[in-house]
Protein backbone atom coordinates (compact mmCIF):
# COMPACT_ATOMS: atom_id res chain seq x y z
CA UNK A 1 0.00 0.00 0.00
CA UNK A 2 1.27 3.49 -0.91
CA UNK A 3 1.98 5.74 2.38
CA UNK A 4 -0.33 8.50 2.32
CA UNK A 5 1.28 11.79 0.60
CA UNK A 6 2.49 14.98 2.79
CA UNK A 7 2.60 19.01 2.40
CA UNK A 8 5.33 20.48 3.28
CA UNK A 9 4.59 24.30 3.36
CA UNK A 10 7.51 27.02 3.44
CA UNK A 11 6.30 31.14 3.72
CA UNK A 12 9.02 33.19 2.82
CA UNK A 13 10.43 35.55 5.35
CA UNK A 14 12.68 38.06 3.12
CA UNK A 15 14.34 38.29 -0.23
CA UNK A 16 17.15 40.32 0.49
CA UNK A 17 18.73 41.98 3.66
CA UNK A 18 16.50 45.14 3.92
CA UNK A 19 13.14 43.27 2.92
CA UNK A 20 9.86 43.80 3.99
CA UNK A 21 9.00 42.48 7.52
CA UNK A 22 5.28 42.83 6.90
CA UNK A 23 4.41 40.64 4.41
CA UNK A 24 6.19 37.95 6.64
CA UNK A 25 3.98 38.78 9.27
CA UNK A 26 0.46 37.95 7.28
CA UNK A 27 2.27 34.84 5.99
CA UNK A 28 2.35 33.81 9.44
CA UNK A 29 -0.60 34.75 10.59
CA UNK A 30 -2.84 34.14 7.37
CA UNK A 31 -0.85 30.69 5.71
CA UNK A 32 0.28 28.40 8.53
CA UNK A 33 3.63 27.83 6.90
CA UNK A 34 5.59 24.78 8.37
CA UNK A 35 8.91 27.08 7.93
CA UNK A 36 9.78 30.77 7.08
CA UNK A 37 13.03 31.10 5.18
CA UNK A 38 14.38 34.41 4.86
CA UNK A 39 17.22 34.88 2.32
CA UNK A 40 19.14 37.98 2.81
CA UNK A 41 22.20 37.58 1.72
CA UNK A 42 23.47 39.64 -1.88
CA UNK A 43 26.55 38.64 -3.32
CA UNK A 44 28.63 41.48 -1.82
CA UNK A 45 26.98 41.70 1.47
CA UNK A 46 29.08 38.93 2.63
CA UNK A 47 32.61 40.72 2.06
CA UNK A 48 31.32 43.89 3.77
CA UNK A 49 30.03 41.83 6.96
CA UNK A 50 33.11 40.03 6.88
CA UNK A 51 34.88 43.66 7.81
CA UNK A 52 32.73 44.74 10.04
CA UNK A 53 33.05 40.99 12.24
CA UNK A 54 36.55 42.41 12.08
CA UNK A 55 36.28 45.19 13.60
CA UNK A 56 33.53 44.18 16.28
CA UNK A 57 33.93 40.05 16.42
CA UNK A 58 30.11 39.79 17.61
CA UNK A 59 29.11 41.48 14.40
CA UNK A 60 29.06 39.99 11.25
CA UNK A 61 25.56 38.92 10.57
CA UNK A 62 22.55 41.00 8.95
CA UNK A 63 21.70 44.40 10.70
CA UNK A 64 18.18 43.58 10.89
CA UNK A 65 18.18 40.18 12.68
CA UNK A 66 16.85 41.16 15.96
CA UNK A 67 14.52 43.09 14.41
CA UNK A 68 13.18 40.67 12.25
CA UNK A 69 13.74 38.06 15.47
CA UNK A 70 11.54 40.08 17.21
CA UNK A 71 8.42 40.38 14.75
CA UNK A 72 8.75 36.32 13.72
CA UNK A 73 9.98 34.39 16.78
CA UNK A 74 6.87 35.14 19.00
CA UNK A 75 4.10 34.03 16.04
CA UNK A 76 7.22 30.77 14.52
CA UNK A 77 6.45 29.41 18.74
CA UNK A 78 3.30 29.86 18.84
CA UNK A 79 2.74 28.13 15.60
CA UNK A 80 5.56 25.98 15.57
CA UNK A 81 6.99 27.46 12.48
CA UNK A 82 10.96 26.49 12.00
CA UNK A 83 13.01 29.08 10.98
CA UNK A 84 15.68 29.22 8.18
CA UNK A 85 18.02 32.00 7.23
CA UNK A 86 21.45 33.02 5.97
CA UNK A 87 21.47 36.27 7.59
CA UNK A 88 24.11 34.54 9.54
CA UNK A 89 26.49 36.80 6.82
CA UNK A 90 30.06 36.07 7.89
CA UNK A 91 29.28 35.28 11.56
CA UNK A 92 26.54 32.45 11.23
CA UNK A 93 27.27 31.35 14.88
CA UNK A 94 27.16 34.47 16.22
CA UNK A 95 23.49 35.11 14.63
CA UNK A 96 22.76 31.94 15.97
CA UNK A 97 23.25 33.09 19.50
CA UNK A 98 21.90 36.31 19.37
CA UNK A 99 18.60 34.73 17.96
CA UNK A 100 19.01 32.51 21.00
CA UNK A 101 19.22 35.28 23.07
CA UNK A 102 16.46 36.83 21.37
CA UNK A 103 14.11 34.54 21.68
CA UNK A 104 14.83 33.66 25.35
CA UNK A 105 14.06 37.31 26.45
CA UNK A 106 10.44 36.90 24.71
CA UNK A 107 10.37 34.02 26.72
CA UNK A 108 11.24 30.93 24.61
CA UNK A 109 12.99 28.76 27.25
CA UNK A 110 13.76 25.59 25.39
CA UNK A 111 14.74 27.48 21.74
CA UNK A 112 17.08 25.76 20.15
CA UNK A 113 19.47 27.42 17.08
CA UNK A 114 21.91 26.12 14.66
CA UNK A 115 24.55 27.50 12.79
CA UNK A 116 25.71 26.45 9.43
CA UNK A 117 29.58 26.91 8.89
CA UNK A 118 32.36 26.25 6.65
CA UNK A 119 31.32 28.19 3.86
CA UNK A 120 34.73 30.56 4.52
CA UNK A 121 37.12 29.22 2.48
CA UNK A 122 39.44 32.09 2.43
CA UNK A 123 42.42 30.15 3.34
CA UNK A 124 41.86 27.22 0.95
CA UNK A 125 41.93 29.70 -1.91
CA UNK A 126 44.73 31.67 -0.38
CA UNK A 127 47.13 29.05 -1.18
CA UNK A 128 45.62 28.97 -5.04
CA UNK A 129 46.26 31.92 -6.38
CA UNK A 130 46.52 29.98 -10.21
CA UNK A 131 42.19 29.66 -10.00
CA UNK A 132 40.67 31.58 -12.58
CA UNK A 133 38.23 34.36 -11.74
CA UNK A 134 35.10 33.28 -13.42
CA UNK A 135 33.98 37.06 -14.47
CA UNK A 136 36.87 39.35 -15.02
CA UNK A 137 39.19 36.65 -16.74
CA UNK A 138 41.98 37.00 -14.19
CA UNK A 139 44.13 34.86 -12.34
CA UNK A 140 42.96 34.91 -8.39
CA UNK A 141 46.63 35.97 -7.98
CA UNK A 142 45.49 39.30 -9.41
CA UNK A 143 43.64 40.76 -6.55
CA UNK A 144 45.62 37.97 -4.23
CA UNK A 145 46.40 41.21 -1.98
CA UNK A 146 43.23 42.86 -2.07
CA UNK A 147 40.71 39.44 -1.09
CA UNK A 148 38.82 40.48 1.63
CA UNK A 149 36.06 37.42 1.65
CA UNK A 150 35.90 33.83 0.13
CA UNK A 151 32.92 32.38 0.75
CA UNK A 152 31.69 28.83 -1.08
CA UNK A 153 28.14 29.08 -1.96
CA UNK A 154 27.36 25.51 -0.10
CA UNK A 155 24.46 23.05 -1.03
CA UNK A 156 20.85 22.05 0.45
CA UNK A 157 22.61 18.90 2.46
CA UNK A 158 24.04 20.58 4.90
CA UNK A 159 20.75 22.79 5.82
CA UNK A 160 18.82 19.25 5.99
CA UNK A 161 21.50 18.22 8.57
CA UNK A 162 21.08 21.18 10.60
CA UNK A 163 17.56 21.21 10.75
CA UNK A 164 17.78 17.66 11.75
CA UNK A 165 19.49 18.70 14.69
CA UNK A 166 15.93 19.78 16.01
CA UNK A 167 16.92 23.39 15.77
CA UNK A 168 13.77 25.83 15.38
CA UNK A 169 16.25 28.46 13.93
CA UNK A 170 18.48 27.60 12.00
CA UNK A 171 21.48 30.47 10.90
CA UNK A 172 23.80 30.09 7.33
CA UNK A 173 26.69 31.86 5.96
CA UNK A 174 26.95 31.99 1.92
CA UNK A 175 24.56 29.13 1.01
CA UNK A 176 23.12 28.87 -2.20
CA UNK A 177 19.60 30.73 -2.21
CA UNK A 178 17.65 27.76 -3.75
CA UNK A 179 19.76 25.14 -1.18
CA UNK A 180 18.06 27.13 1.52
CA UNK A 181 14.66 26.13 0.46
CA UNK A 182 15.52 22.83 -1.06
CA UNK A 183 17.17 21.74 2.45
CA UNK A 184 14.23 22.18 4.08
CA UNK A 185 12.56 19.96 1.77
CA UNK A 186 15.15 16.89 1.78
CA UNK A 187 14.93 17.03 5.53
CA UNK A 188 10.89 17.08 5.91
CA UNK A 189 10.35 14.69 3.24
CA UNK A 190 13.16 13.00 3.98
CA UNK A 191 14.08 13.05 0.23
CA UNK A 192 17.45 11.45 -0.98
CA UNK A 193 20.02 13.58 -2.22
CA UNK A 194 20.27 11.82 -5.84
CA UNK A 195 16.32 11.73 -6.11
CA UNK A 196 16.80 13.95 -9.61
CA UNK A 197 12.78 14.64 -10.23
CA UNK A 198 12.42 15.71 -6.58
CA UNK A 199 15.53 17.87 -6.25
CA UNK A 200 14.23 19.12 -9.32
CA UNK A 201 11.03 20.38 -7.68
CA UNK A 202 12.66 21.89 -4.68
CA UNK A 203 15.22 24.04 -6.31
CA UNK A 204 12.56 25.40 -8.60
CA UNK A 205 10.79 26.11 -5.86
CA UNK A 206 13.55 27.80 -4.03
CA UNK A 207 14.89 30.16 -7.69
CA UNK A 208 10.93 30.58 -7.37
CA UNK A 209 10.46 31.88 -3.92
CA UNK A 210 14.13 33.63 -3.30
CA UNK A 211 13.21 37.20 -4.29
CA UNK A 212 10.38 37.60 -2.15
CA UNK A 213 7.61 39.52 -3.99
CA UNK A 214 9.19 39.27 -7.60
CA UNK A 215 6.90 36.19 -8.08
CA UNK A 216 3.94 38.04 -6.59
CA UNK A 217 3.47 41.09 -8.42
CA UNK A 218 7.00 42.89 -7.68
CA UNK A 219 9.35 43.98 -10.36
CA UNK A 220 6.43 43.52 -12.48
CA UNK A 221 4.07 46.54 -12.84
CA UNK A 222 3.86 48.69 -16.26
CA UNK A 223 0.65 51.01 -15.63
CA UNK A 224 -2.13 50.54 -18.14
CA UNK A 225 -0.10 47.21 -19.72
CA UNK A 226 1.30 45.17 -16.93
CA UNK A 227 -1.03 45.77 -13.69
CA UNK A 228 -0.80 45.18 -10.84
CA UNK A 229 -3.55 45.08 -8.56
CA UNK A 230 -3.32 46.60 -5.34
CA UNK A 231 0.87 46.78 -5.49
CA UNK A 232 1.32 48.73 -2.06
CA UNK A 233 -0.23 45.54 -0.35
CA UNK A 234 2.32 43.41 -2.32
CA UNK A 235 2.15 39.78 -0.72
CA UNK A 236 5.14 37.30 0.17
CA UNK A 237 4.91 34.03 -1.59
CA UNK A 238 4.56 30.43 -0.22
CA UNK A 239 5.05 26.96 -1.76
CA UNK A 240 2.78 23.74 -1.08
CA UNK A 241 5.81 20.84 -2.33
CA UNK A 242 4.50 17.30 -1.83
CA UNK A 243 6.16 14.45 -0.76
CA UNK A 244 6.00 13.03 -4.52
CA UNK A 245 7.44 16.59 -5.73
CA UNK A 246 4.36 17.79 -7.08
CA UNK A 247 4.28 21.72 -6.18
CA UNK A 248 2.42 24.61 -6.19
CA UNK A 249 3.11 28.40 -5.27
CA UNK A 250 0.56 30.42 -3.22
CA UNK A 251 -0.05 33.90 -1.43
CA UNK A 252 -2.45 34.71 0.95
CA UNK A 253 -6.04 34.29 -0.57
CA UNK A 254 -7.45 37.39 -1.71
CA UNK A 255 -4.38 39.16 -1.02
CA UNK A 256 -2.69 42.12 -3.30
CA UNK A 257 -0.38 41.34 -5.93
CA UNK A 258 -0.79 38.92 -8.45
CA UNK A 259 0.32 35.50 -9.42
CA UNK A 260 0.08 33.88 -12.54
CA UNK A 261 1.66 32.25 -15.28
CA UNK A 262 3.37 35.78 -15.96
CA UNK A 263 5.19 36.51 -13.23
CA UNK A 264 5.91 33.19 -12.44
CA UNK A 265 7.74 32.65 -16.16
CA UNK A 266 10.04 35.88 -15.27
CA UNK A 267 11.41 34.97 -12.00
CA UNK A 268 11.96 31.59 -13.66
CA UNK A 269 14.34 32.94 -16.13
CA UNK A 270 15.54 35.91 -13.68
CA UNK A 271 19.35 35.56 -13.49
CA UNK A 272 19.50 32.18 -15.10
CA UNK A 273 21.51 32.18 -18.17
CA UNK A 274 21.27 28.69 -20.30
CA UNK A 275 18.42 27.65 -19.18
CA UNK A 276 18.49 24.08 -19.93
CA UNK A 277 21.43 24.41 -17.26
CA UNK A 278 21.11 26.15 -14.15
CA UNK A 279 23.77 25.06 -12.00
CA UNK A 280 23.13 24.78 -8.08
CA UNK A 281 25.20 23.36 -5.68
CA UNK A 282 22.25 20.70 -6.13
CA UNK A 283 22.07 19.55 -9.22
CA UNK A 284 21.92 20.80 -12.27
CA UNK A 285 18.36 22.60 -13.21
CA UNK A 286 16.53 22.27 -16.45
CA UNK A 287 13.87 24.54 -17.40
CA UNK A 288 13.16 22.90 -20.89
CA UNK A 289 9.46 21.65 -20.20
CA UNK A 290 8.28 24.00 -17.83
CA UNK A 291 5.24 25.38 -17.82
CA UNK A 292 2.88 27.11 -15.13
CA UNK A 293 -0.95 26.14 -14.53
CA UNK A 294 -2.87 29.26 -13.10
CA UNK A 295 -5.77 27.53 -10.61
CA UNK A 296 -6.83 30.13 -8.91
CA UNK A 297 -5.92 34.00 -8.57
CA UNK A 298 -3.94 32.85 -5.60
CA UNK A 299 -2.50 29.77 -6.56
CA UNK A 300 -0.37 28.32 -9.63
CA UNK A 301 1.04 25.05 -10.09
CA UNK A 302 4.68 24.11 -11.12
CA UNK A 303 4.84 21.60 -13.83
CA UNK A 304 7.38 20.04 -15.80
CA UNK A 305 10.95 20.67 -13.95
CA UNK A 306 13.63 18.16 -14.32
CA UNK A 307 17.23 17.76 -13.36
CA UNK A 308 21.10 16.19 -14.21
CA UNK A 309 23.17 15.24 -11.26
CA UNK A 310 25.51 18.08 -9.56
CA UNK A 311 28.83 19.44 -10.94
CA UNK A 312 32.13 18.14 -8.87
CA UNK A 313 32.40 21.84 -7.93
CA UNK A 314 31.50 24.60 -5.42
CA UNK A 315 31.03 28.07 -6.52
CA UNK A 316 32.84 30.39 -4.58
CA UNK A 317 32.38 34.28 -4.54
CA UNK A 318 35.11 36.27 -3.70
CA UNK A 319 35.12 39.81 -2.11
CA UNK A 320 37.94 42.30 -2.49
CA UNK A 321 38.89 46.24 -2.12
CA UNK A 322 38.92 48.03 -5.69
CA UNK A 323 39.26 51.36 -4.59
CA UNK A 324 37.14 54.01 -4.16
CA UNK A 325 34.49 55.58 -5.78
CA UNK A 326 33.26 59.69 -5.66
CA UNK A 327 30.04 61.04 -7.04
CA UNK A 328 28.31 64.74 -7.38
CA UNK A 329 25.28 65.55 -9.06
CA UNK A 330 23.71 68.81 -10.07
CA UNK A 331 20.72 69.98 -12.27
CA UNK A 332 20.18 72.65 -15.04
CA UNK A 333 16.45 73.84 -16.57
CA UNK A 334 15.60 75.94 -19.11
CA UNK A 335 16.49 77.14 -22.11
CA UNK A 336 19.97 75.94 -23.45
CA UNK A 337 20.04 73.33 -19.77
CA UNK A 338 21.78 70.49 -21.61
CA UNK A 339 24.68 72.38 -23.01
CA UNK A 340 25.27 73.73 -19.17
CA UNK A 341 25.61 70.41 -17.74
CA UNK A 342 27.91 69.33 -20.47
CA UNK A 343 29.81 72.35 -19.38
CA UNK A 344 29.71 71.92 -16.23
CA UNK A 345 30.99 68.37 -16.49
CA UNK A 346 34.29 69.03 -18.64
CA UNK A 347 34.55 72.33 -15.76
CA UNK A 348 34.57 69.36 -13.10
CA UNK A 349 37.20 67.27 -14.67
CA UNK A 350 39.68 69.89 -15.69
CA UNK A 351 39.25 71.39 -12.11
CA UNK A 352 39.81 67.71 -10.23
CA UNK A 353 43.15 66.82 -12.79
CA UNK A 354 43.79 70.58 -11.71
CA UNK A 355 43.83 69.47 -7.78
CA UNK A 356 45.83 66.44 -8.55
CA UNK A 357 42.66 64.02 -8.56
CA UNK A 358 43.43 60.68 -9.52
CA UNK A 359 40.75 58.64 -11.37
CA UNK A 360 41.42 55.74 -13.54
CA UNK A 361 37.81 55.85 -14.85
CA UNK A 362 35.32 59.03 -14.45
CA UNK A 363 31.67 58.57 -15.58
CA UNK A 364 29.73 61.49 -16.76
CA UNK A 365 25.87 60.99 -16.70
CA UNK A 366 22.71 63.42 -17.78
CA UNK A 367 19.54 62.52 -15.87
CA UNK A 368 16.91 62.42 -17.93
CA UNK A 369 19.08 61.67 -20.94
CA UNK A 370 21.59 58.85 -21.20
CA UNK A 371 22.36 57.92 -17.02
CA UNK A 372 20.49 54.26 -17.66
CA UNK A 373 20.97 53.57 -21.43
CA UNK A 374 23.82 55.17 -22.09
CA UNK A 375 24.02 57.23 -25.37
CA UNK A 376 21.12 54.96 -27.32
CA UNK A 377 19.69 57.03 -30.53
CA UNK A 378 16.13 57.55 -29.36
CA UNK A 379 17.59 59.22 -25.80
CA UNK A 380 20.05 61.76 -26.79
CA UNK A 381 17.40 62.81 -29.58
CA UNK A 382 15.46 63.95 -26.99
CA UNK A 383 15.56 67.87 -25.42
CA UNK A 384 13.82 67.46 -22.03
CA UNK A 385 12.85 71.00 -20.19
CA UNK A 386 15.42 69.77 -17.69
CA UNK A 387 18.55 67.47 -16.60
CA UNK A 388 20.23 66.36 -13.81
CA UNK A 389 24.03 65.83 -14.14
CA UNK A 390 25.84 63.17 -12.26
CA UNK A 391 29.64 62.71 -12.34
CA UNK A 392 31.52 59.70 -11.07
CA UNK A 393 35.09 58.46 -10.51
CA UNK A 394 36.97 55.75 -10.03
CA UNK A 395 39.49 56.53 -7.36
CA UNK A 396 43.09 54.95 -6.29
CA UNK A 397 41.88 56.47 -2.59
CA UNK A 398 39.80 58.54 -0.70
CA UNK A 399 40.99 61.32 -0.94
CA UNK A 400 40.33 61.84 -4.77
CA UNK A 401 37.16 60.20 -4.43
CA UNK A 402 35.60 63.02 -2.01
CA UNK A 403 37.25 65.59 -4.34
CA UNK A 404 35.36 64.71 -7.43
CA UNK A 405 32.38 65.51 -4.94
CA UNK A 406 33.26 68.26 -3.83
CA UNK A 407 33.95 70.33 -7.79
CA UNK A 408 30.54 69.32 -8.50
CA UNK A 409 29.03 70.68 -5.57
CA UNK A 410 31.25 73.54 -5.67
CA UNK A 411 29.11 74.20 -8.87
CA UNK A 412 26.55 76.27 -7.52
CA UNK A 413 28.74 79.23 -7.16
CA UNK A 414 31.58 78.44 -10.02
CA UNK A 415 30.03 77.08 -12.76
CA UNK A 416 27.44 77.56 -15.68
CA UNK A 417 24.51 79.99 -14.13
CA UNK A 418 21.24 77.85 -12.62
CA UNK A 419 23.04 75.44 -11.27
CA UNK A 420 20.06 73.48 -8.96
CA UNK A 421 20.71 71.17 -6.10
CA UNK A 422 24.73 70.37 -6.37
CA UNK A 423 25.76 67.75 -4.19
CA UNK A 424 28.74 65.68 -3.00
CA UNK A 425 27.39 61.99 -2.94
CA UNK A 426 30.49 61.06 -0.58
CA UNK A 427 33.34 58.74 -1.16
CA UNK A 428 32.49 54.90 -0.87
CA UNK A 429 35.16 52.30 -0.84
CA UNK A 430 34.09 49.58 -3.21
CA UNK A 431 34.46 46.13 -2.06
CA UNK A 432 33.91 43.81 -5.64
CA UNK A 433 33.27 40.10 -6.16
CA UNK A 434 34.02 37.52 -8.33
CA UNK A 435 33.67 33.80 -8.45
CA UNK A 436 35.51 30.99 -8.59
CA UNK A 437 35.39 27.36 -8.51
CA UNK A 438 37.07 24.77 -6.33
CA UNK A 439 36.78 21.14 -6.17
CA UNK A 440 34.47 19.91 -3.59
CA UNK A 441 36.71 18.45 -0.84
CA UNK A 442 38.44 21.35 -0.71
CA UNK A 443 34.76 22.50 2.04
CA UNK A 444 33.97 20.99 4.69
CA UNK A 445 30.48 22.45 6.19
CA UNK A 446 29.44 21.85 9.24
CA UNK A 447 26.84 22.48 12.37
CA UNK A 448 27.18 23.83 15.32
CA UNK A 449 23.99 23.90 17.52
CA UNK A 450 23.33 26.79 20.95
CA UNK A 451 20.67 26.36 23.21
CA UNK A 452 18.55 24.10 25.40
CA UNK B 1 6.47 49.49 -40.70
CA UNK B 2 8.31 47.85 -37.72
CA UNK B 3 6.38 46.49 -34.11
CA UNK B 4 8.09 46.89 -31.21
CA UNK B 5 9.20 44.13 -28.91
CA UNK B 6 7.20 46.00 -26.01
CA UNK B 7 3.97 45.26 -27.86
CA UNK B 8 4.59 41.44 -28.44
CA UNK B 9 6.69 40.64 -25.11
CA UNK B 10 7.01 41.63 -21.38
CA UNK B 11 10.69 41.46 -19.95
CA UNK B 12 12.75 40.94 -16.91
CA UNK B 13 16.67 42.06 -16.48
CA UNK B 14 18.91 40.55 -13.83
CA UNK B 15 22.87 40.39 -13.31
CA UNK B 16 25.73 38.38 -12.74
CA UNK B 17 29.11 40.37 -12.52
CA UNK B 18 29.48 42.02 -15.16
CA UNK B 19 26.79 40.13 -17.69
CA UNK B 20 23.58 40.85 -17.92
CA UNK B 21 20.38 38.42 -19.19
CA UNK B 22 16.92 39.44 -19.89
CA UNK B 23 14.18 37.09 -20.14
CA UNK B 24 11.95 37.94 -23.34
CA UNK B 25 8.40 36.19 -23.22
CA UNK B 26 5.72 36.20 -25.63
CA UNK B 27 1.93 37.34 -24.69
CA UNK B 28 0.41 34.57 -27.03
CA UNK B 29 1.35 32.25 -29.50
CA UNK B 30 1.72 34.73 -32.58
CA UNK B 31 3.71 36.82 -30.91
CA UNK B 32 5.71 33.77 -29.70
CA UNK B 33 6.80 33.12 -33.42
CA UNK B 34 7.15 36.31 -34.20
CA UNK B 35 10.12 37.02 -31.67
CA UNK B 36 11.52 33.61 -32.29
CA UNK B 37 11.91 34.79 -36.15
CA UNK B 38 13.29 38.19 -35.81
CA UNK B 39 14.53 38.66 -32.26
CA UNK B 40 17.77 37.16 -33.05
CA UNK B 41 20.93 37.70 -30.71
CA UNK B 42 22.37 39.93 -33.57
CA UNK B 43 19.67 42.71 -33.41
CA UNK B 44 19.91 42.33 -29.53
CA UNK B 45 23.45 42.72 -29.98
CA UNK B 46 23.19 45.55 -32.39
CA UNK B 47 20.72 47.50 -29.74
CA UNK B 48 23.37 47.07 -26.89
CA UNK B 49 26.51 47.91 -28.44
CA UNK B 50 26.48 51.22 -27.57
CA UNK B 51 26.78 50.12 -23.32
CA UNK B 52 30.06 47.59 -24.87
CA UNK B 53 28.17 44.49 -24.72
CA UNK B 54 30.56 41.24 -25.84
CA UNK B 55 28.84 38.23 -28.10
CA UNK B 56 25.31 37.81 -26.68
CA UNK B 57 24.20 34.42 -25.91
CA UNK B 58 20.78 33.35 -26.72
CA UNK B 59 17.99 30.46 -25.46
CA UNK B 60 14.83 29.82 -26.23
CA UNK B 61 12.31 27.82 -23.70
CA UNK B 62 9.29 27.03 -25.67
CA UNK B 63 7.24 25.78 -23.04
CA UNK B 64 7.59 29.20 -21.40
CA UNK B 65 7.05 31.15 -24.87
CA UNK B 66 10.49 32.93 -23.82
CA UNK B 67 13.82 33.81 -25.16
CA UNK B 68 16.58 34.32 -22.81
CA UNK B 69 19.68 36.59 -23.84
CA UNK B 70 22.74 36.84 -22.02
CA UNK B 71 24.56 39.84 -22.85
CA UNK B 72 28.27 40.06 -21.07
CA UNK B 73 29.96 43.77 -20.76
CA UNK B 74 26.86 46.20 -20.37
CA UNK B 75 26.93 46.79 -16.18
CA UNK B 76 30.06 48.81 -16.43
CA UNK B 77 32.31 46.54 -15.11
CA UNK B 78 29.99 44.59 -12.70
CA UNK B 79 27.37 45.49 -10.06
CA UNK B 80 29.64 46.11 -7.19
CA UNK B 81 32.92 47.88 -9.55
CA UNK B 82 30.02 50.50 -12.21
CA UNK B 83 29.81 53.59 -11.98
CA UNK B 84 26.47 53.85 -13.95
CA UNK B 85 23.18 55.00 -11.97
CA UNK B 86 21.76 51.73 -12.45
CA UNK B 87 24.82 49.13 -12.02
CA UNK B 88 22.47 45.67 -11.75
CA UNK B 89 21.17 46.91 -15.48
CA UNK B 90 17.10 46.69 -13.93
CA UNK B 91 16.26 49.29 -16.64
CA UNK B 92 17.81 47.48 -19.39
CA UNK B 93 14.68 45.04 -19.33
CA UNK B 94 13.22 48.17 -20.97
CA UNK B 95 15.99 49.14 -23.84
CA UNK B 96 15.43 45.17 -24.98
CA UNK B 97 11.41 45.87 -25.31
CA UNK B 98 12.35 49.17 -27.22
CA UNK B 99 13.72 47.30 -30.17
CA UNK B 100 12.10 47.20 -33.29
CA UNK B 101 11.51 44.38 -35.29
CA UNK B 102 10.46 44.42 -39.12
CA UNK B 103 7.36 43.08 -40.32
CA UNK B 104 3.63 44.06 -38.67
CA UNK B 105 1.72 42.35 -35.85
CA UNK B 106 -0.64 41.45 -39.01
CA UNK B 107 1.80 39.47 -41.26
CA UNK B 108 4.50 37.94 -38.91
Amino acid sequence: MNKPRTRLRIGVGAGMADDRIGPALQLLEQCDPDYLVCECLAERTIARETLSRKHDGARGYNPMLEERMRAFLPLCRQKGVRLVSNMGAANPVGAARAALEIGRELGWRDLQCAAVVGDDVIDRVRAHPELPLLDRNLPLEDILPRLASANAYLGADVVRDALATGAQVVMTGRVADPSLFLGVALHHHQWASDDLPRLAAGTIMGHLLECSAQVTGGYFADPGKKDVPRLAELPYPYADLYSDGELFIGKPDGSGGRLDRMTCTEQALYEIHNPAAYVTPDCVLNLDGLHFEELTPDRVAVRGISARGRTDSYKVVVGYFDGWIGTGEVAYAGVNAIARARLAAQTVQERFRLDGGEASEIQVDLIGISSLHGNYPASMASDPYEVRLRVSARCPDKKSAHLLGDHVRQLNMQGPYGAGGPVNLGAKEIIAVDAVLIPRDWVNPQVVTTGA
Amino acid sequence: MGILVYDLAHARAGDKGNTSSIAVIAYDEAGWQVLRRALTAERVARAFAHLGAGPVRRYEVASLKALNFVIPNVLGGGVTRSLRLDPHGKSLSALMLGIELPGSPEQP
